[in-house]
């Protein structure tokens, strides 16, 4: 990761982010769950993620919140302070898939140097997550 | 249910709103070192605030620090989670007590549709987080595309060690009647998922052979009427010019100039790639085909603009003309 911040200045509204790709497999679902401790069955158990209807285990929530930070703060570089992530979820991803993460600066308040950065991350069958991110830089 | 039976429910599902699910929990381990690395290694997370201690001190943040999407992690019960259906009632959190109460009348569905986090302050190693959870809300009875339910939400709040709010989060779920019974994926059953595939064409006796000339012989092939020559597109089984039902076709050089476009946007359709740029194009034969215009930016695309097509294999599935600018 680059280790310079992005100052607030040189962001412009309707800026896009470097797209981010994710390779969803099993290895990552099971490894996402555990890092973030997330034992619910869906997340490790395929057998449990067949009852519920899906063909395989899915990422969890907290997985996904992880993904987004991460695609927001590879953007700003390593100074910038992570004030909200506020997603809407919707189709699973599921093993096989690539998650393709978008984003856009959609707002700058110049008061307190926050942006919001809206995100999006689809999979094989559409929008897995959109949201806003809000971000404060450096000025 | 009854109306008197589904006001007693509704009366005792509202009655949840604002009941703490447990007594404060604080996390089983201190913000560490340890818990942020993994969870870096796994999310591809090379953020040198996280992990590199020298560095993390010539930034602002003064040292190193978690990330702030952890902020739930630190609060998760763990492996317990993976046998919790199988306690007791009376053991178990509110949240599943109330999705218990649910469940026993129908509403045995879940959905995750919105998690709001804020953060107030960056956690640091050797931080305490305690979670703090309530029922937030729960709305009216809902119609969704899932099956009539209702959204629950939980609030969050997180404080530290001094009792100091450092993050909130809003997790809301639809808890729902599933409109169609759930279809359990058999283990082992050929039910690996499958990338979506467009839309299959409609075919039958006047159009299939048009689709087997696609696929068969990779040519987009044009109808043409044996009394009078004209030629027509999409086929049809009489010549609107001499009506004769008597017809042959040629062989299409896939050449021609776009008559009318349109970028579809919204909703996106599995299967499909975007942008996705639909034109009607008249080929130099003089009929006309709906087709994709591929591989070019939506604003290059322009009426009159030169084509050259190629019969292709746009998914598993589907085989068919496309076209890109020349």
């Amino acid at each position: 990761m680059k280790k310079d911040t992005i100052k607030f200045g040189s962001v412009t509204v309707g800026d896009k982010l470097p797209d981010m790709n994710i390779d969803i497999n099993v290895s990552f679902v099971v490894a996402g769950a555990v890092a973030s401790r997330d034992f619910t069955p869906v997340h490790h158990n395929k057998a449990a993620a067949n009852a519920s209807g899906l063909a395989n285990v899915f990422p969890n929530i907290l997985t996904d919140n992880g993904l987004v930070g991460r695609f927001v703060t590879d953007w700003t570089g390593p100074d910038a302070t992570l004030k909200r992530v506020n997603i809407k979820l919707g189709a699973p991803v599921q093993p096989g898939e690539v998650l393709k993460f978008t984003g856009e600066v959609a707002a700058k308040d110049e008061a307190t140097g926050i942006v919001d950065v809206k995100v999006t991350g689809k999979g094989n069958w559409g929008m897995h997550l959109d949201g806003i991110v809000r971000v404060q830089l450096p000025q | 249910m009854t109306p008197e039976e589904k006001k007693a429910f509704e009366a005792e599902l509202h009655a949840w709103v604002g009941r703490e699910i447990a007594p404060p929990t604080p996390g089983l381990d201190r913000v560490n070192e340890a818990m942020i690395r993994h969870w870096c290694e796994v999310m591809g997370d090379t953020n040198p605030v996280y992990t590199d201690k020298a560095f993390a001190a010539t930034t602002t943040k003064g040292g190193l620090i978690a990330p702030p999407t952890m902020l739930q992690a630190w609060s998760m019960e763990g492996y317990p989670m993976a046998f919790a259906s199988e306690r007791d009632a009376s053991t178990m959190d509110g949240q599943r007590q109330l999705h218990a109460f649910m469940e026993k009348h129908g509403f045995t569905g879940v959905l995750g549709t919105n998690c709001d986090q804020e953060y107030f302050r960056d956690l640091k190693p050797g931080d305490t987080v305690v979670a703090h959870t309530k029922i937030h809300s729960i709305s009216d009875e809902k119609a969704t595309g899932m099956g009539t339910g209702y959204f629950i939400e939980t609030r969050t709040e997180f404080t530290d060690q001094n009792n100091d709010l450092v993050g909130t989060m809003l997790f809301r779920v639809l808890k729902f009647r599933p409109a169609q019974a759930p279809k359990p994926v058999a283990e082992g059953a050929a039910a690996e998922n499958k990338a979506p595939t467009r839309t299959k064409s409609v075919r039958g006796h006047d159009n299939a052979w048009w689709w087997d000339q696609v696929e068969k012989n990779k040519v987009l092939p044009v109808q043409r009427c044996k009394s009078c020559s004209t030629l027509r597109h999409p086929p049809r089984p009489f010549c609107n010019q001499c009506q004769s039902g008597e017809w042959d076709f040629i062989t299409s050089k896939l050449e021609g100039e776009i008559f009318s476009f349109v970028e579809l946007h919204y909703p996106e359709i599995p299967g499909y790639t975007y942008p996705l740029m639909c034109a009607v194009i008249t080929l130099d034969e003089g009929t006309r085909i709906l087709s994709n215009v591929i591989d070019c930016k939506p604003e290059e695309v322009q009426i009159g603009k030169r084509v050259k097509g190629e019969v292709m294999q746009v998914d598993a599935d589907n085989i068919l003309p496309q076209f890109r600018l020349v």
